[in-house]
């Protein structure tokens, strides 16, 4: 069906972007005395034979070959189930598996026995929400913000459902003319009261870059007698992290987002706390003794006091551990680990101030392009904006075409974008260590040509 | 294996582009016998499809919507193709169809903005079906305002 358009036809002459096809991408971060070079072997592809930009960081994080040769030379070498075996095949795999979880200790200042590993960020907060409604009750409140992504503020919401509890969001702050990106943290001094036993928050939103001052709230909370849970997916391994210093009660991340293996992640929980609290998944592995009533058919009912039987679990992290866990994952996210603290975490925080600073500067000046996030203030290395007149997924689409790797739409956060009005959702770029600012170039360069063909 | 050919982008330009500019056939019908909206909450993708149905068949179509151009340019597209058809037949219109109309290729995350308005045109028949079977009030399939 060939269409005509009002004029006879329009030809738009296309400028297309030079971009270096280099061989073997070696990467250049900008952080000087890295002391080795860090291989991506997934940089090197090209997508629809352009270099590929990878920029949606925020979903996931691209693997460097060490923590790929970690996960094969593990199946290759040492793989078998852990804790039960009694060969040394079970000991090799068992070692290198707790010896993974000390190193996450280490990583974010908490105990060993204050780790347990999960399959990501999702699990550990809906495994949490579970673990911890036991012990809530009829009007017990927990609050949230406005900016939680879906995991965090589900886990939650299906909990107060559940057992009829009261959910309240602490709101965006709101400058004269508009909403700021910003918690406001005088509506959360109103918000946390005596009532309040959960405090959930993001430490990084994952739309809107934000860092939220974690330390002001969880003192809040603890004045108030509640209990903290944070969400460190955009944070751990992109900012320090210390759970000491923050002081919160819980910590949720996941290995995928910092370089490790997807289906590991990680919660953290106090060791006086964890002590206290039943686990939520049963199985092999977390229980220290089983013990079953046969008896109850042959008794009387008013004998018998247990129709079931207790079993003893085993103290923590085992016993929020059931099943074979995703040792090959641990493993794998011992090495990721150990290339970020080869350039250091601190390093890597202003490798990211550095890029949003630069892509800031450079999407600023683009006519009809909004950010959608603080630009005055410390945020993360995530930005959202919007093209005027473009839906976010034609721009994916186009950029998409020309390499560029972004996320458009609601980013698991619905109620923050319907909040700002933003119903078609944003564009959102986030960056890590292994990108520069070439990629930002590109970006520019596409969003460019993005305007040109809906022009 | 998902192929990686060069992208048409004339072909993405002319198929999408420009009927999403044109707005083809986007404008509400005043005297419609089908009036059904479909939307996808996830992008703000919106269609609200109008049929005008004569002795079963489609006399006009015509659209209402908001969101990315390949919803838009779907819409454009199907409004245009089923005018003068048969109900049923267009009862029976394909997904492959519906993609085959659009003529570029569609990737697996955007199959749902190619089929939104499909989608409304099949709901929106149906609800006919449904009032067809109820005898007590057949003048509600002719006059709805």
């Amino acid at each position: 069906m060939k269409l005509k358009t009002e004029n006879k036809s329009i030809r738009i002459k296309m400028v297309r972007p030079k971009i270096k096809k280099t061989e073997q991408i070696e990467i250049k971060p900008a952080v000087r005395n890295i002391k080795q070079n860090i291989i991506f072997p997934i940089l090197n592809s090209t997508v629809w034979g352009r270099r590929l930009v990878y920029l949606d960081n925020a979903a996931t994080a691209q693997k460097p070959q060490a923590v790929i040769d970690t996960i094969i030379k593990f199946y290759e070498t040492s793989n078998a189930n852990i804790h039960r075996g009694i060969y040394f095949l079970a000991e090799k795999a068992t070692i290198a598996y707790e010896q993974a979880r000390e190193k996450v200790a280490e990583f974010i200042g908490a105990e060993t026995e204050e780790i347990i590993f999960t399959s990501g960020t999702t699990q550990s907060l809906n495994m949490l929400a579970q673990i911890l409604g036991r012990n809530l009750n009829f009007g017990d409140e927990i609050i949230l913000t406005i900016m939680e992504h879906h995991s965090n503020l589900l886990s939650w919401q299906e909990l107060a459902r559940e057992k009829k509890l009261v959910l309240k969001f602490i709101p965006l702050a709101a400058t004269p003319f508009a909403k700021s990106y910003q918690l406001d943290l005088e509506k959360a001094r109103d918000l946390i009261t005596s009532k309040t036993k959960i405090l959930a928050v993001t430490h990084i939103s994952n739309t809107l870059g934000t860092i939220n001052p974690i330390k002001e709230l969880v003192k809040l909370a603890h004045q108030a007698g509640a209990l903290t849970v944070v969400d460190a997916a955009q944070s751990v391994g992109h900012i320090p992290v210390n759970v000491k210093n923050l002081d919160c009660d819980f910590l949720a991340f996941s290995g995928h987002k910092i370089g490790g293996p997807t289906g590991i992640g990680v919660l953290y929980g106090k060791k006086e706390l964890l002590k206290q609290l039943e686990p939520v998944f049963y199985g092999g592995g977390m229980v220290e003794d089983v013990i079953v009533d046969k008896d109850v058919g042959k008794r009387s009912t008013l004998e018998s006091k247990s129709f079931f039987g207790k079993s003893k679990w085993l103290p923590s992290p085992q016993r929020f551990e059931a099943g074979t866990p995703n040792i090959a994952g641990a493993v794998g996210l011992a090495a990721a680990i150990t290339v970020l603290n080869e350039i250091g975490v601190d390093r890597i925080e202003q490798q990211g101030k550095m890029l949003r600073e630069y892509a800031l500067e450079k999407l600023s000046k683009i006519k009809g392009l909004q950010i959608i996030g603080p630009q005055e203030e410390q945020a993360g290395a995530i930005i959202s904006f919007t093209l005027e007149n473009i839906h976010p997924h034609d721009v994916a689409e186009i950029l998409d075409k020309e390499g560029i790797a972004v996320r458009a739409g609601m980013h698991c956060t619905i109620p923050l974008l319907k909040e700002l009005n933003l119903e078609k959702g944003t564009i959102r770029v986030s960056f890590y260590f292994y990108n520069s600012k070439d990629d930002i170039d590109a970006l520019v360069v596409g969003i460019q040509k993005v305007k040109q063909v809906f022009h | 294996m998902i192929e990686q050919n060069d992208f048409d982008l004339e072909m993405y330009k002319e198929r999408i582009l420009e009927l999403a500019k044109r707005q083809l056939n986007k404008h509400p019908l005043k005297a419609y016998s089908v009036k059904q909206e479909k939307s996808n909450p996830l992008c703000g993708d919106k269609v609200i499809i109008y049929l005008k149905i004569k002795k079963s068949l489609i006399e006009d179509g015509a659209f209402e919507g908001d969101g990315c151009a390949i919803s838009q340019s779907a819409a454009s597209l199907l409004t245009e193709e089923i005018k003068k058809k048969k109900v049923a037949e267009v009862a029976a219109f394909s997904d492959e169809k519906m993609l085959a109309l659009l003529g570029i290729p569609i990737s697996h995350l955007r199959q749902k903005c190619a089929l939104l308005a499909l989608q409304a045109v099949r709901e929106g028949l149906g609800s006919l079906a449904i009032l067809a079977i109820d005898r007590n009030c057949p003048e509600k399939l002719l006059n709805k305002k």
